[in-house]
């Protein structure tokens, strides 16, 4: 179990060193740094300045090694546009984002779930084709173009709901169902596969050989057991679905960090686009690592394998 | 009640492709009787169509499955005519049926106490409390040891041979008076399986119940069972007495696989298999479906299915050998 | 002894070999998802033909036209104007030409890139495998979308650059399949015998293993197809893809949401609906070459 977890964590923070290696090394290759950092318009004796300040002419080792301690340390540099920490005004954005990602969340495990069950227990029938359509549609949609259709039938034709901002409950309800939309479809594939299997296992053929109404048979016997890979997935995906918000919380303008990572593309502000990425992945590595190893105390037989 | 406890007349279960363009006959124009306290042994290589016997019994096949004919006569009143809601209350209390895969037959996610006690709590409408009760009661009859302790317990705590009998408490748990057991015993090493058998025995004897036991072990039938029927692509091609049938087997299928049983102090030197493969269930061969491979295939065999003959006593047969006046 | 059987077994073979080959002609072939995708395919190649009017040069007085159904639509612009006075129907025309090329090229790119260090990585092995699932590992760890617009962010806009951003963010997922198939493909007795005939890696690679996974990249292929659109298409709505005044799908949307607040539907609905139509037959087809061609990946 020790080695387990020790093996686990060395490999998360392999993948870390090599996404900022991959990201440190992306940004030297393609273009001028400098250019990068300074902001936009900035004249040449601004870019010598920028050069000596982040030791942009010092061998790349060491660069490399400057870039990712002030990292560790949270110091990822001064936005341009906001003349504030990077890292404190992520922070800062973060609580909005994990409150659209939670609905988001809820939605589409209250929409995957049912739909797959269902789908799962009428296999073949139009219940199910009907189930697959929807997965397909939603896995084709893109989310942003959801939302705008949202936009315009909900809020421009019948004025019931807001169409961008935050602070009410009614402000989240477009972009949760937006973004937590492409999730739903995943949530109903995924329920419905995973409820298939447990169907043909041998603990549901017993419950159905004990004269177990059918009922009793799906609600207690199969449902619990299907729920546990939709579950386990639900933890990575509400790590995704913050940091994939970008479009959905542009389009609805939600002030969360994807929307502060489409202002810094928007203003050039190198520093907040760098700072976002490098969180998304470590957030996502962590993410993984912790559901491994909280898996690997749940289930036996996981503890015990290697 | 007169009659039998359990009689099948020329029961047909037939597998339909989803389009309807194939038919597998899984279960072929089967007869066969059981006695109350008796015990019945099934024999047949895999896809011959025992498990589909079995479940068509309970009438838990799956969606593909038909029943084209026949009778399943239960207590003296046909199974095939009950309705969904009268065939649950028959299920796990009347007839209970332990599967293939014991050890997969517990669900991972509820305690032992509470599995042992679900059809209990169903089929009697038991208090939750009472249920528990007669669920240790129960433990204590398969001899699992601190019983008290393993009803709170989840199944992958339990090691095979225990969850194995506490399926067998399972499918005791309603008194039924037909226990169907599939292979049971294929999962289990050599000791904890002779364990169990005589178990079951136990169990059948104290409970008076007749057990329907599905094997390709002809070894544990003749251990186990007063009667044995054959089956081979689907059609009971032989049935009777399990001493009758091993002293004198009828048909040259059932013949082939005695000789095939490796026996203690048998001076050959090695054992006869039975040639070539058996047959694809949804295109067995015309005539009898066993003339691919029998030696004393003759050419009427190859046309002509042959209907079951009575060879002795409570002995059929399906073989054109054993029509009257070929011998 | 044994006749009957080994005499039947050709006879089998040929006709589920022909039985096959009929039901992949027919059965639940995706006709009108085909027929989509060909027709944007034509479309985008004869852009320039059947386009009515320029899509980068509007008439400023024409702005925000209705399609010619609604009042105050006329029949020179069938689906309305945008918000520069561009005929939408000709600015959509153009647009599949965009999502057409960067959807086959970064998928092609990404397919060979990725197939060919899945190759490498699952039969060679050992250090070289780790070195290239490792890194794998790190770039499946960062989302495809935001990684995607990062390195726009870097690059700057253009159509060349997406195409390569594309295709450097989708072939991890390529390698990752490949390699594990390849894992088996090595084992079988082929690769074996042509060890033992003393064929190079090289040759093995190219010659044995390639052809055994060349089915499950083309269904990776079209599935990622839809995918791939998509990301161009919220990529250039972000403004990071397709710079403007280029006619591209998610550029159009990103246009449309100006008039969105009066109701300009037709800007909105429309090229989301190009989009839409476009990845559900992609998808389509592939979840069906994907039954057909290769059993192993229905679970994906």
């Amino acid at each position: 179990m020790k080695r387990f977890v020790l093996k686990r964590i060395g490999l998360a923070l392999l993948s870390l060193f090599l996404l900022s290696l991959t990201i440190f090394f992306l940004i030297r290759i393609t273009g001028d740094p400098a250019v990068l950092l300074a902001e936009p318009g900035a004249s040449k004796a601004d870019l010598d300045a920028i050069r000596t300040q982040f030791g942009l002419d010092r061998p790349l080792w060491v660069q490399y090694w400057s870039f990712i301690t002030h990292a560790l340390r949270g110091d990822f540099g001064q936005s341009f546009y906001y003349r504030t920490d990077v890292f404190e005004l992520y922070m800062s954005r973060l609580p909005a984002s994990l409150l659209l990602a939670a609905a988001a969340m809820a939605f589409s495990l209250l929409l995957g779930i049912p739909t797959g069950i269902i789908a799962a227990v009428r296999v073949n029938k139009w219940w199910d084709s009907a189930g697959k359509m929807f997965a397909l549609l939603g896995l084709s949609m893109p989310s942003f173009w959801v939302g705008l259709i949202m936009i315009l039938f909900f809020s421009v034709y019948l004025g019931w709901l807001p169409s961008s901002g935050s602070g009410t409950i009614l402000h989240l309800v477009m972009p949760s169902i937006a973004l937590g939309w492409v999730f739903a479809a995943y949530n109903m594939r995924l329920t419905r596969s995973s409820m298939l299997e447990v169907l043909g296992s041998e603990y549901v053929k017993l419950a159905r050989l004990k004269g177990l109404p059918e009922a009793l048979v799906i609600g207690k016997h199969a449902f619990k057991n299907a729920l546990i890979p939709v579950i386990t997935l639900a933890g990575i995906n509400l790590v995704i679905m913050v940091n994939t918000a970008i479009v959905v919380e542009t389009v609805f303008a939600w002030p969360g960090v994807g929307r502060l990572l489409f202002e810094g593309i928007s203003f050039r502000d190198f520093p907040v686009v760098q700072a976002n990425i490098l969180m998304a992945g470590t957030m996502i590595v962590v993410t993984n690592l912790l559901v491994d190893i909280l898996y690997a105390f749940i289930d036996p037989r996981i503890r015990f394998e290697r | 009640m007169t009659g039998p406890l359990l009689e099948l007349r020329h029961l047909s279960t037939h597998y339909v492709s989803a389009r309807g363009t194939r038919v597998t006959r899984a279960v072929d124009d089967v007869s066969l009787v059981l006695d109350q306290g008796g015990t019945l042994g099934i024999v047949g290589e895999s896809g011959s169509g025992k498990t589909t016997l079995a479940l068509s019994l309970l009438r838990l096949l799956p969606p593909a499955a038909r029943f084209v004919s026949g009778e399943i006569l239960f207590e003296g009143e046909d199974l095939l005519k009950k309705s969904d809601r009268e065939m649950r209350r028959i299920r796990g209390k009347r007839i209970a049926m332990i599967l293939q895969d014991p050890m997969a037959s517990l669900n991972p996610l509820f305690t032992i106490g509470d599995q042992v006690a679900e059809p209990i709590r169903v089929h009697e409408h038991a208090s939750r409390g009472s249920a528990w009760g007669r669920a240790l009661d129960l433990l204590k009859a398969v001899r699992i040891a601190a019983p008290e302790s393993r009803v709170r317990e989840y199944p992958h705590q339990l090691s095979g041979g225990m969850r194995q009998r506490i399926v067998g408490a399972i499918a005791i748990s309603c008194e039924p008076r037909v226990l169907i057991a599939d292979e049971p015993t294929t999962s289990l090493d050599l000791t904890i399986q002779a364990q169990y058998l005589n178990l079951l025995r136990d169990l059948q004897r104290s409970h008076n119940l007749a057990l329907i036991f599905i094997t390709h072990n002809l070894g544990i039938v003749a251990k186990m069972c007063d009667q044995v029927a054959v089956m081979y692509a689907g059609r009971m091609v032989e049935w009777g007495p399990v001493k009758q049938i091993y002293n004198s087997p009828a048909h040259p299928y059932t013949q082939a696989l005695l000789e095939s049983i490796p026996r203690l102090g048998d001076s050959r030197k090695r054992l006869t298999a039975i040639d070539g493969q058996p047959p694809d269930p949804s295109a067995p061969p015309a005539g009898c479906a066993f003339h691919p491979r029998c030696p004393k295939v003759m050419d009427r065999c190859r046309t002509e299915a042959p209907p079951e003959f009575r060879v002795a006593d409570l002995q059929t047969s399906r073989c054109w050998l054993s029509a009257p006046g070929s011998r | 002894m044994n006749g009957s059987a080994a005499h039947s077994r050709p006879v089998a073979a040929t006709l589920s070999f022909a039985g096959r080959l009929a039901a992949f002609r027919t059965e639940g072939f995706p006709h009108i998802p085909v027929l989509i995708i060909l027709t944007v395919v034509l479309v985008a190649i004869f852009a320039n033909v059947i386009a009515p009017h320029n899509p980068e040069v509007g008439v400023l007085g024409d702005r925000f036209r209705p399609p010619a159904w609604q009042v105050g639509g006329t029949l020179d612009h069938l689906l309305g104007t945008d918000h520069l006075g561009r005929d939408v129907l000709s600015r959509l025309i153009f647009g599949a030409r965009v999502s057409i090329i960067v959807g086959f090229t970064a998928v092609i790119f990404a397919g060979l890139l990725g197939t060919t260090l899945g190759i490498i990585s699952g039969y060679l092995g050992r250090w070289v495998d780790q070195v290239i699932m490792r890194i794998t590992d790190a770039w499946l760890a960062l989302p495809v979308l935001v990684f995607a617009i990062f390195l726009a962010a870097i690059v700057g806009p253009s159509v060349s650059n997406i195409i390569i951003i594309l295709a450097a963010v989708f072939w991890t997922r390529y390698a990752r399949i490949i390699r594990g198939e390849v894992l088996s493909i090595r084992e079988r007795d082929f690769v074996r015998l042509a060890v033992v005939a003393g064929c190079s890696k090289w040759t093995i690679m190219r010659r044995h293993i390639l052809p055994n996974v060349v089915n499950t990249a083309i269904v990776l292929g079209t599935l990622q197809l839809g995918v791939v659109i998509i990301a161009e298409a919220t990529l250039s709505f972000l403004g990071v893809g397709v710079p403007p005044p280029q006619p591209a799908w998610g550029l159009m949307l990103a246009d449309g949401k100006k008039g969105m607040m009066a109701g300009y539907w037709w800007l909105t609905v429309l090229p989301g609906s190009c989009i839409m139509l476009m990845v559900l037959s992609a998808n389509l087809l592939g979840d069906w070459l994907r039954v057909k061609l290769d059993p192993q990946l229905r679970q994906l």
